[in-house]
């Protein structure tokens, strides 16, 4: 590890700020790492899984022999039953195995057990199921219909649950509107694709009846409190584990009915059992997302200053809601964030999440973000057309820039940058001379584009912010341990579960700087509910904020009890203790001692502190904020082809304010996987439903995310605004390139298609889509001719 | 994602092989080459072969060479073997990049030319690459050897003449005229995806006009095939933009277009004409 440099923020040599390599990689990148699929077990489990969307169970008939487990015999498990107390949210249950009907094609109706996976499904493979098939609900609109089938009697009409938000007076201002933009956008579904699908091994230990349950989460302990309140057992008899987890991207924060399975089999067989879900099962029926119809208005005055919004949300949430946010967390989402970047007082939304015969949706990097930045993306260059003003000019005109603002819908932004970034984006991107070379290459027959997205992206959001939600599980703080060892080396305990973020690095550097030690003296323990603080885990933007912070909280109490003892063992005033390269010194003299010998003394000679002192080197911090407001700028610039629909994305640039970066290198890699996978939703990745149900796109040659070979290089700038509502001064940035991505690509492309008269306002613009409107543009043409 | 239980033999010569198959193949028995298509199916379950014949370990069946007017294929040869030249003759840039295109790397080290045209997908690179320059197949069975015209040899997606004892030995390829054009154009949405189209095209320039047009295209029908109407257009006329579009437009009338989630029958001819046109421009680089 290279030597500390002067930092950025001048006071004295800094590990916050600086590109310090990853203390997780030499592991991973040496095959160390350790996965739940890595270990053995006696029974292995493998799901058979309905091949109707929606039907009646009748008889389920098992090979003689077999070990087969169904819904009979899970009468004592509860039901996964998520709840709001808002909006309208009507409580729906979902079995472990599906009961009496079946409501989505996947769902697991039958468990075998058996002791190898092989031999698992050679038996699933003989297990009859007796579905009676019903004609399913697969598309939202459809399950909107009057007089459709109703998917769980909870809920009539199918809809789940409903959000509506009109702000005062807002039936004038919209009459007084010099110009109304309108947008229908559509959203296809998609699927997360974490690297490592889903896995879980549960093993029952006969000393003490305790099992643990390792499995690839990004909420162990939630896990642990979920499973536990299911099966109606003490939390302390559960153990839960999460090892190296290959990505999550929101997919692996949700419940699954198969985990809680695991646990049951284990104390039923009193043995050790496993299930690692293969790619099919994954992109079938783990969660999926993004499935919404977006209708949105913009209401301008004549200078093009936009005076109100109307919106309408319908997103299909599939057949069960996921535990713990709720299927509300992409409708309600959309609501609440619609207005984005954007200066508008005036209001009204409509926002449905609706059930339907298909895979359930939980969270994916960025939730409702991806597709309502989108939706209003496009509509700022529709009006941009509309008021013929340049796509930028209008954004100038509309972004926010005083602070704090509070949005129509009341959420507090805190200082950001949306114009110096946007500013910056066009500065590096060269617009002009991009105009020139779109205008040289469409003399050619080359259609190139520009895209423009400006976004805020809500991060680090504690406990307040999700009880507005109504939420029956309330998640929002954070608590870390931070101890010294008598040896003089730190541990952290944290109760966010990262699972590629890189925060064991960016967690030491902020102790390092505390504490005055190098960071690979410092580890990073989480993931194992024994271990780790109770804790919330890793999404929706919130760990190095919200961890990042708890740790600084125990980090400075450390601090100060080691000057404390430092004090007593140089015999020096505490203002004359500095920590530096692992010693605490008296300053202006040559009078040190070691942090080891600090330690080593607070825990075996504790009298000599008399009293005065406790015992031992452990500190605790908790810290749960009201939440920070990151921002960015993304411009595509996509070149088109008018013959096959094929649409190449020749340069990407970013321009982003995460506020204080605590390490660079991981900051950006934040940024180039979130845009990857912002790309992949903007042109290839779709789970495509047919008419009955079945999914069309069931393995990666179908389903399509992006390779390195579609991804451009991606330029990154940055600006830095600290935080005001962050102790460490760093806002979130996980989800940003996702946000951005869609909305910049569509833009691009619309801008390609500008000679032909035609848009597109659908996610993913695939080939085909593309093809087809510019054929209408073809058909029209020849119309007039 | 487990095959079902199977028993691999491996025979060491051609005829050991080809009696296993006369035994096994009623038995649900199939040979593995490259596997690369194969495995996967099996995986998926979508293929449950009780018995497989592995051929990888046949001496012989590895042969490249030429007699003067034809490429002999022998089949274990890989996909990766046609990245350098293969023969002293046109075909084998035509070959070189034709290869390029089927899927990535690491499949090319395994997969087989001889496997492609026995698996038979519709958007196999080199079943358009048999089709279109017409190959001949030797089919070898415990019952004797025949050889069967690519035009006879596809018979729909994943479907070919050949007898369920029958292996395909080795393919012909004819070598092109020294002065011969080749061009090819595939269309996939990421790398190394099986193409949504393909096209390529052969022919000859004598007096500034075409001659011996061969329009193949792969990805569009069932099985790849030439399309007369398009090489109709073609010949007889100089090479250049105007020929190009005519015989893409005919290619894209010509066919009966398979239709998928991702392209339905108007998307599928949009691709043709576009690929079979690239083809043509490609010709000339
Ligand atoms: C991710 C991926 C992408 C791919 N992309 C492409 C692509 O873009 N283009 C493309 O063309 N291919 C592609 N492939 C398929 C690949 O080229 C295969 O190698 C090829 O299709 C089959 O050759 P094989 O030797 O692997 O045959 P195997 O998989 O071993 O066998 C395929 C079938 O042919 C039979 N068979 C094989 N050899 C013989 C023989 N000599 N006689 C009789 N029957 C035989 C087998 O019994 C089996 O039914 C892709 C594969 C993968 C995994």
């Amino acid at each position: 590890m290279n030597a500390p440099t002067k930092g950025s923020h001048g006071d004295a040599l800094k590990w916050v700020g600086r590109a310090i390599r990853r203390l997780e990689d030499p592991a991973l990148v040496t095959g160390q790492g350790h996965f739940t699929a890595d270990l053995a077990a006696t029974h292995w489990v493998r799901f058979v899984r309905s091949p109707n969307a929606a039907g009646t169970i009748g008889n389920i008939k098992a090979p003689d022999g077999a070990l087969v487990i169904t819904a009979a015999d899970l009468k004592a498990v509860k039901k996964i039953t998520p709840m709001l107390h808002k909006f309208e949210y009507k409580a729906v249950g979902q079995p472990i195995l599906a009961e009496d009907v079946v409501r989505f094609v996947g769902e697991a109706v039958a468990a075998v057990v058996a002791s190898s996976e092989e031999e698992a499904e050679d038996i699933a493979d003989l297990v009859e199921l007796n579905i009676d098939a019903s004609m399913p609900l697969v598309d939202s609109r459809d399950a909107l219909a009057n007089g459709a089938p109703q998917i769980h009697i909870e809920a009539p009409g199918n809809v789940i649950v409903k959000g509506t938000v009109k702000t005062p007076g807002f039936d004038g201002v919209w009459a007084s509107a010099a110009k109304v933009v309108k947008i229908d956008a559509r959203s296809h579904r998609q699927n997360a694709t974490p690297m490592e699908a889903r896995a879980a091994h549960a093993a029952y230990d006969r000393t003490n009846g305790r099992v643990t349950l390792t499995c690839t989460t990004q909420m162990p302990h939630l896990m642990r409190t979920a499973i536990a309140d299911l099966l109606g057992m003490r939390e302390s008899d559960l153990r839960v584990i999460a090892p190296d987890v290959g990505g999550g991207f929101g997919q692996k924060m949700s419940l699954c009915s198969e985990y809680v399975l695991l646990v049951w089999l284990a104390r039923k067989l009193k043995s050790t059992v496993a299930w690692t879900e293969d790619r099919r099962e994954n992109l079938i029926a783990s969660f999926h997302s993004r499935d919404q119809y977006v209708t949105l208005e913009g209401a301008f005055d004549k200078d093009a200053k936009l005076l109100a919004l109307r919106a309408d949300v319908v997103s299909n949430v599939g057949a069960y809601s996921c535990f713990p946010t709720t299927c509300g967390v992409e409708p309600l989402m959309a609501m609440a964030e619609m207005p984005g970047p954007y200066d508008v007082r005036h209001y009204q939304c409509l926002a449905r999440g609706v059930l339907t015969n298909t895979c359930t949706m939980a969270a994916y990097r960025g939730v409702s973000r991806p597709i309502i930045t989108f939706t209003i993306e496009r509509l700022m260059d529709k009006a941009a057309k509309a008021f013929a003003l340049d796509p930028v000019d209008i954004r100038r005109r509309n972004l926010i820039d005083k602070f704090p603002y509070t949005s129509a819908t009341g959420l507090v932004y805190d200082e950001a940058t949306y114009k110096e970034t946007l500013d910056m984006a066009v500065h590096e991107i060269g617009v002009p001379a991009f105009r020139a070379r779109q205008k040289e290459a469409r003399a050619r027959g080359r259609y190139l584009g520009i895209g423009f997205a400006t976004f805020s992206e809500r991060t680090g959001y504690g406990s307040p912010a999700f009880a507005a939600r109504g939420m029956a599980i309330t998640p929002g703080w954070e608590t870390v341990h931070v101890s010294v060892d008598p040896s003089g080396y730190v541990e952290a305990r944290i109760g966010s579960s990262p699972h590629g973020q890189g925060l064991r690095t960016t967690l030491a550097q902020i102790i390092a700087d505390e504490l005055g030690i190098p960071p690979d003296l410092i580890k990073v323990i989480h993931g194992d509910t024994d271990t780790a603080p109770y804790g919330w885990g890793t999404f929706a933007s919130r760990s190095l904020v919200i961890s990042g912070g708890a740790t600084l909280i125990a980090a400075r109490k450390v601090r100060a009890k080691l000057v404390k003892i430092a004090s007593h063992m140089l015999e020096a005033a505490e203002n004359d203790i500095v920590l530096e390269g692992g010693h605490a010194k008296v300053a202006g003299t040559d009078r040190t001692v070691s942090i080891a010998s600090m330690a080593r003394e607070i825990y075996t000679q504790a009298h000599r502190f008399k009293g005065e002192l406790e015992p031992g080197l452990n500190e605790s911090g908790t810290y749960d904020p009201p939440g920070t407001f990151s921002n960015a700028c993304h411009v595509a610039i996509v070149d088109l082809d008018p013959d096959t629909g094929f649409v190449k994305v020749e340069r990407y640039l970013v321009a982003e304010d995460a506020g204080r970066i605590i390490n660079p290198m991981i900051a950006d890699g934040q940024v180039h996987g979130g845009v990857a996978q912002g790309i992949g939703n903007a042109l290839l990745e779709e789970i495509v439903y047919d008419g009955d149900g079945g999914i069309l796109t069931a393995n990666l040659a179908d389903y399509m995310p992006p390779t390195a070979h579609e991804m451009p290089n991606i330029e990154l700038h940055h600006i830095e605004t600290p935080s005001t509502q962050s102790i460490t001064k760093a806002k979130g940035l996980g989800e940003g390139g996702t946000i951005g991505a869609p909305a910049a690509v569509l833009n691009a492309i619309n801008d390609a298609l500008t000679p032909f008269n035609v848009e597109i306002d659908i996610i993913p613009a695939t080939p085909q889509r593309i093809r087809a409107v510019l054929r209408e543009a073809e058909q029209a043409k020849k119309k007039i001719a | 994602m487990k095959p079902a239980p199977f028993v691999r033999h491996v025979p060491r010569t051609l005829q050991q092989a080809l009696a296993m198959l006369s035994q096994l193949a009623g038995q649900d028995g199939r040979i593995l080459a490259g596997g690369q298509s194969l495995v996967p199916i099996m995986a998926f379950r979508l293929a449950k072969p009780a018995h497989l014949i592995d051929i990888n370990e046949i001496a012989g069946l590895d042969r490249l060479d030429s007699d003067g007017t034809a490429l002999t294929i022998g089949a274990r040869v890989r996909h990766a073997a046609f990245h350098g030249p293969a023969v002293d003759n046109p075909l084998a840039a035509l070959l070189s990049y034709v290869a390029r295109h089927i899927a990535h790397y690491p499949i090319r080290m395994r997969g087989t030319f001889c496997g492609s045209l026995a698996h038979a997908d519709p958007a196999s690179e080199w079943c358009l690459t048999a089709a279109t320059l017409g190959a001949t197949m030797i089919a070898k069975s415990q019952r004797g050897e025949r050889e069967i015209a690519a035009a006879d040899f596809f018979e729909g997606i994943m479907s070919t003449a050949l007898a369920e004892d029958e292996l395909l030995a080795e393919v012909r390829l004819p070598l092109l005229a020294a002065d011969a054009k080749f061009g090819f154009n595939e269309f996939s949405r990421r790398a190394g995806d099986f193409a949504m189209a393909s096209s390529l095209v052969t022919y000859r320039v004598a007096d500034g006009k075409i001659s011996e047009a061969r329009i193949g295209v792969g990805g569009a029908e069932s099985s790849p095939r030439r399309i007369e109407e398009a090489e109709s257009a073609l010949n007889g006329q100089p090479p250049g933009d105007p020929a190009f579009r005519a015989a893409a437009l005919a290619a894209s009338d010509a066919v009966d277009p398979l239709e998928d989630h991702q392209t339905n029958a108007e998307y599928r001819r949009d691709l043709v004409r576009a690929v079979v046109r690239r083809a043509l421009e490609h010709s000339l680089t």
